[in-house]
C-alpha cells in the first residue's frame, strides 16, 4: 500500500518508491550496467548533468559541483528558472566505489528542518545493478512538512509546478 | 494532503491495523485478537486513524465495525506515484547514459587490444 510501482515493467526494471517509516523513503531501480558505471554516473558532475534533472518535466540542472571525498561538499542547482533555482547541498560521509555512497542533504529552501542522510547502494549481479536510494529525513516532521507543502502548493498551482517541488525532495 | 496521514501510519501497530482492515471492516475485539493487542491499545490506535481520516466506524447490530476510507489512501498512493514518476524519468535518462558509457568502454578496450 505504501508503495508505488511502475505499471508495466514491475519485474525487470520498474522503479519502486516506499515510505519505510515516518522518516524514511526508499527508491529502488535496476540499471542495465555494471555497478562502477552507475556509481560514476551518480558521482561525476559531467555525468550527473546528463541524467539527474527529469528533463521531460521541464527541469534543468543549472549547476552541479561535487568534491568527491569524505567530508567534501556537493551542490546541485536546478529547476525551471535559472534566476530562482532550487538548491540541494551536502557533504559526502562515506565513499566506497562501486557499492556504496552516503551523503547528507539539505534542501536550501527548507534549511531550518535540518539535513537528511542519503545512502545509495549499488548491487551488481550479472552485469546489472540494483540501485537503492534510502533517504532518512531528520525528523518525521521534515518529511511530512516537505510532503504536505508539496501537496498544498500543488493543489493551488499547476501539476507542473508540483513536479518541480516534488523533484526538489530529490 | 493531511500531514497527519503519514504520522498516523508511521506507528507499526497502526500500520498493521490498516493492513488488516484492507481485508474488510472489523470490530475492535476482532482486530485485537488477530494482532495480539489489548483492546484499549486498539481503541487508541483507531482514534488516531480516525482523526487522520483513515478509518471510519460503521454501526452494525450491537457492534461497531471499523473500515478503511479510500480517499486518504488514494492521496498517499497518488503522491508516491508522482514521486516515482519523477525518478522514472531520471532513470530513463540514466539508462541512455550508461548504454553510451558501456559502448565507450567496449571501444576503448578494443582499441587497446589493437
Amino acid at each position: 500500500m505504501l508503495q508505488a510501482r511502475s505499471g508495466e515493467d514491475t519485474m525487470a526494471r520498474g522503479t519502486t518508491v516506499e515510505r519505510k517509516s515516518p522518516q524514511e523513503l526508499l527508491v529502488t531501480r535496476t540499471v542495465n550496467a555494471p555497478a562502477q558505471i552507475v556509481f560514476d554516473a551518480w558521482t561525476k558532475p559531467e555525468l550527473l548533468k546528463r541524467w539527474w534533472a527529469p528533463r521531460p518535466l521541464g527541469v534543468v540542472l543549472f549547476e552541479c559541483d561535487a568534491d568527491l571525498r569524505v567530508g567534501g561538499t556537493y551542490r546541485y542547482a536546478f529547476g525551471r528558472d535559472p534566476n530562482n533555482p532550487e538548491v540541494f547541498s551536502g557533504r559526502y560521509v562515506e565513499i566506497n566505489p562501486p557499492g556504496r555512497l552516503v551523503f547528507t542533504q539539505v534542501y536550501e529552501r527548507m534549511r531550518d528542518v535540518g539535513e537528511a542522510l542519503v545512502t545509495v547502494t549499488f548491487e551488481e549481479s550479472q552485469g546489472r545493478t540494483l540501485l537503492a536510494l534510502h533517504q532518512r529525513f531528520p525528523s518525521k516532521e521534515a518529511l511530512d512538512g516537505a510532503v504536505a507543502s508539496g501537496m498544498e502548493r500543488g493543489m493551488r498551482e499547476t501539476f507542473d509546478q508540483l513536479d518541480t517541488l516534488v523533484t526538489s525532495l530529490q | 494532503m493531511d500531514p497527519n496521514l503519514f504520522s498516523a501510519l508511521g506507528e507499526p501497530n497502526r500500520f498493521r491495523i490498516v493492513e488488516l482492515l484492507r481485508t474488510g471492516a472489523r470490530p475492535v475485539n476482532d482486530i485485537g485478537g488477530r494482532l495480539k493487542l489489548r483492546q484499549s491499545q486498539v481503541s487508541q490506535h483507531l482514534k488516531v486513524l480516525k482523526d487522520a481520516g483513515l478509518v471510519q466506524a460503521q454501526p452494525r447490530a450491537q457492534q461497531r465495525l471499523y473500515a478503511l476510507r479510500a480517499q486518504p489512501l488514494k492521496q498517499l498512493q497518488d503522491w508516491l506515484d508522482r514521486y516515482r514518476r519523477i525518478w522514472e524519468e531520471r532513470f530513463e535518462q540514466l539508462d541512455e547514459l550508461v548504454d553510451e558509457l558501456k559502448s565507450k568502454e567496449k571501444s576503448d578496450a578494443a582499441s587497446k587490444v589493437r
